[in-house]
């Protein structure tokens, strides 16, 4: 049962499995607004991440909102509204 | 005029001894790093022995970043060819554009990472699969990571002859020097042992059913029953002799020849290739049977082919006319990672003036082999053979010598 | 004196109609073999196209038991090696075994042979201890595909230097640059080089999927690959295998042998950038063709027609217009340049050798193949790309270049050896 909720924990999380961390780079710092590719993940680790998010919530992300969201902020509000129009429906 | 071609850096993973120190004082004093599977749970399954690589911790080595896109076996590739370039003294950045390369040797590939993907892919569903797998699991991984990780953007290659590719991938690697490259980062790793290559390897039909490890590999012998399979192999650093001379690097040793065949097809009646290749390897070295000083055998342990082995040795070299030895024995076959690992073995055995031993073998008298046995031996040793044999046909050979620059003719 | 290596046989199994004759018919009237996929069904899959060949064995000459024991790929690279031989005049008396090798390409090996297997031993995922007694017999063949070099040199009496090689989607190039390397080195004096995949298969499909590399384009499955164009969003996935005779030019010569085309130069550099990406400004492969065109003593002007890697995704054909650019300066924007993976798919590391078979078939017709279904130009790819129609043009010196997962990126020029014969 796909989860109503993705938090920045959440895509923490994912990061760490699907990604790995970056040497010097602190997930667990304030990261929503610093752009993924300062966080070390490029488009593969992001293509990676996003399979992992649409498995786990149950949805299906737009390719070209994906490449708009370059920051943990921006992708967390793109799933988020995918997550309200999925259990809205 | 071609251009001389030495190593001048090792790395080592195998299953007794990882790194180039540990494996060479394990491999002189004949510690076998053969074992019971710990990798999954083998009972099930008819072979139960392995090589496996002790003590391997990736994350100790490796960033966090390539741990998820990374087979166990690429892992290994990547530290083995750090070490290597770390041994050589050689700082890629410093190398002029192009002017270095990779060129890699793989059987199977990434199975294990294959593995796990195809059963995301069964049983969960295909969004379930990777976006790794576009690559982590495929042929030329080792190479492409190792490019990669250092900025090596010179020609690059990848090839596949079963376990004779370790000693082919060498060779192309000195052909890059030969063509002007510098420097080329080149061998191969192996790492198979997980239960869909497990299943895989049985079908060759030449894993050993034994489950003692004091007996289970044993080639040349009359009790021979096939391998042991392992993981691992060498990542070693060849350069051209003048740059690395003129570095003042400390050099190893020269790839001084190499021939490579393909045994006629079943049925022919035609003589296998094993001969021969040596024979081209020889004859490009310059070399006669009588300069060479040991051979590292393939040492198949299958009756059949250690027969061939037995006889292509003995009618080139003369009965009992030079020593052969299989440290193999020790680490299991590890497919390409195998040549790679006897070269640097041999280019050891050289410096340090002593042939390692081969375990648990009473030579079968039929051979004619004098087969060093039980303890290192002690030699001057200025030019070795290397054989390995890849399952379905392929023979290669290659030949390595010590540092000093032989006399030229004109 | 640097020996020379022609090509004397050409042996092709393509979409859309195996043999040479019907390989250059679809390339020469521009038609597409691309379609919605039958091999499996493809419902979950985001990109549910591909190039797929009516390809059955037993047709083809192959025995009951090298059907089972080869995997698709290799079946479809023996056929292809005995086409090549045979066209080649090459009979088993007048060849030496010991001086004829066989390189083969291969960037995923027996993919699909595997992913058919496991779902047995495995019981559809079941079993993480999968189970040894459901094994096929020949597995071990899938599992190493050396098997592929095992397999055409039993079928071409081959005893030389044999191997695979696999560098990715530019295997069928460096496979048959490896082979020309050993016969100019004097290790052998023919070579049955080649390559071949068959990768049609749901693992591959998922993982191109994951990476949203494969086109999501279902609709009008015709014109799914469509390089070069403004809508492009990825390629089709192909298999085939091609297989070239490559002998060296004076044994050729004495022997009368038909020779399509030489050898000029190859070479090959690698991005050291990522696994799947590529740097924007092209300069790996600019680098490479630059190598190739020095090693054929050939000017960028020479060059008649450039096949291009030209895979269709947005990435690859922006960054290999900026390589042609940056090696062949002006003339890059007067020489005609073409795509047949518009035709045929992206056959992976197949397609090199698929595409130096068109090249030397383009020259030996001075047919230049078009790129199908190039409607509307992307601006940031700019050249002559030989809209939809093929082009006659007299082709002397043709280039082909190919660019592969793990970074490879490699070229290869075909020119015609009485050009300088005298």
């Amino acid at each position: 049962m796909a989860s109503t909720e993705f938090t920045i924990d959440d895509l923490r999380r994912i990061l760490r499995e699907g990604a790995g961390t970056e040497e010097g780079v602190d997930l667990d710092a304030d990261i929503l607004d610093v752009a993924f590719e300062e966080l070390g993940y490029e488009s593969l680790a992001l293509l990676e991440t996003c399979g992992r998010i649409e498995r786990e919530y149950g949805i299906a992300l737009d390719d070209d909102a994906l490449a708009e969201a370059q920051t943990p902020r921006a992708l967390l509000k793109l799933v988020h509204g995918h997550l309200v129009t999925v259990h809205a429906g | 005029m071609t251009a001389s071609v030495v190593v001048t850096g090792l790395g080592i993973a195998a299953p007794n001894g990882l790194g180039a120190a540990d494996y060479w004082a394990a491999t002189r004093k004949g510690h076998s790093g053969i074992g019971p599977v710990t990798r999954f749970d083998p009972s099930a399954y008819p072979a139960r022995l392995a090589g496996e690589v002790p003590g391997f911790v990736a994350a100790d080595h490796l960033p966090g970043r390539l741990l998820p896109q990374t087979d166990h076996m690429t892992r290994l590739a990547l530290v083995s060819a750090d070490w290597a370039l770390q041994d050589a003294g050689i700082r890629p950045d410093g190398l002029p554009e192009y002017a270095a390369g990779v060129v890699t040797a793989s059987s199977a590939g990434g199975f294990e990472f294959g593995q796990n993907e195809l059963r995301a892919l069964w049983s969960k569903g295909s969004q379930y699969v990777s976006a790794y797998q576009s690559f982590a699991w495929f042929y030329a991984v080792n190479t492409g990571q190792i490019s990669i990780r250092h900025g090596l953007r010179g020609p690059s290659g990848v090839l596949v002859s079963d376990q004779a590719g370790g000693l082919d991938a060498i060779a192309h690697a000195r052909r890059q020097i030969r063509r002007g490259s510098q420097v080329i980062v080149s061998g191969g790793v192996d790492a198979s042992i997980c239960p869909w290559g497990w299943v895989a390897q049985l079908t060759s039909g030449r894993l050993s059913t034994d489950d003692d490890p004091a007996t289970a590999y044993r080639p040349f012998d009359a009790g021979a029953s096939g391998h042991v399979a392992g993981e691992g192999g060498a990542l070693l650093v060849l350069e051209d002799e003048q740059a690395a001379r003129a570095r003042d690097a400390h050099i190893y040793g020269r790839i001084t020849g190499y021939g490579t065949t393909f045994d006629p097809r079943p049925g022919s009646g035609r003589e296998p290739g094993l001969r021969r290749a040596i024979e081209i390897a020889l004859r490009d070295a310059a070399l006669t049977p009588g300069d060479i000083d040991v051979v590292f055998a393939d040492a198949a342990a299958v009756p059949e082919l250690d027969h061939i082995e037995a006889r292509a040795l003995t009618e080139v070299f003369g009965p009992r006319d030079v020593p052969v030895t299989a440290p193999k024995s020790m680490t299991g076959r590890l497919n390409s990672g195998a040549g790679p690992l006897d070269v640097a073995t041999a280019l050891l055995a050289i410096r340090d003036g002593v042939i390692p031993p081969t375990v648990n073998v009473s030579p079968h008298a039929d051979y004619d082999l004098d087969l060093v046995i039980g303890q290192e031996r002690a030699t001057e040793l200025r030019s070795a053979l290397v054989v390995a044999r890849g399952f379905g046909g392929f023979n290669s050979a290659l030949v390595v010598s010590d540092a000093a620059p032989k006399a030229r003719t004109s | 004196m640097r020996r020379r290596v022609v090509i004397t046989g050409i042996g092709v199994m393509a979409p859309g109609g195996t043999g040479v004759k019907n390989f250059w018919s679809l390339l020469s009237e521009g038609r597409t073999a691309t379609r919605g996929i039958t091999f499996f069904d493809p419902a979950p899959f985001r990109s549910r196209v591909a190039a797929e060949i009516d390809f059955h064995p037993e047709d083809q000459g192959l025995t009951p038991q090298e059907i089972r024991r080869m995997d698709r790929a290799a079946q479809l690279v023996v056929v292809a090696a005995r086409e090549a031989v045979a066209g080649s005049g090459l009979a088993p008396d007048t060849m030496d075994p010991h001086r004829t090798g066989v390189t083969i390409g291969s960037a995923v090996g027996a993919t699909t042979g595997l992913d058919q297997e496991y779902r047995v031993v495995s019981d559809d995922g079941r079993l993480e201890l999968v189970d040894h007694r459901y094994a096929v017999p020949h597995l071990y063949g899938h599992f190493v595909p050396s098997s592929f070099a095992t397999e055409v040199a039993w079928a071409t009496g081959a005893e030389g230097p044999s191997t695979v090689v696999s560098t990715g989607c530019t295997s069928g190039l460096d496979a048959i640059g490896h082979a020309v390397e050993l016969i100019r080195e004097n290790s052998a004096d023919v070579m049955i080089a080649g390559a071949t995949d068959a990768p049609i298969s749901p693992i591959t499909m998922a993982c191109f999927d994951a990476i949203k590399a494969t086109t999501p384009y279902n609709d009008e499955p015709g014109q799914a690959s469509r390089p070069f164009d403004r809508t492009r969003n990825g390629f089709v996935l192909g298999e085939g295998a091609a297989v070239l005779v490559l002998e060296e030019l004076g044994r050729a010569q004495r022997r009368g042998a038909h020779i399509y085309a030489e050898i000029g130069g190859y070479a090959s550099r690698c991005n050291a950038f990522h696994m799947t990406g590529l740097r924007p400004d092209g300069r790996e492969m600019a680098e490479a063709i630059r190598a190739t065109l020095e090693e054929a003593r050939l000017n960028a002007s020479d060059i008649d027609y450039v096949n291009a890697h030209g895979s269709g995704t947005k990435q690859n054909d922006r960054h290999e217009s900026a390589a042609f650019k940056r090696s062949l300066g002006e003339h890059a924007y007067r020489v005609p340049v073409s795509s047949i993976k518009s035709m045929i798919g992206h056959s992976l590391g197949a397609i090199g050798s698929l595409e130096i078979a068109a090249c030397a078939l383009a020259m030996a017709e001075n047919v230049i193949p078009p790129t199908a279904n190039l409607h509307n130009p992307d601006p940031e790819c700019d050249l002559d790309y030989v809209p939809i129609s093929a082009r006659e043009a007299r082709l002397d010196q043709v280039l082909s270049v190919g660019s592969g997962f793990g970074g490879f990126q490699s070229a290869m020029v075909l020119t015609r050896p009485e050009r300088n014969t005298a």
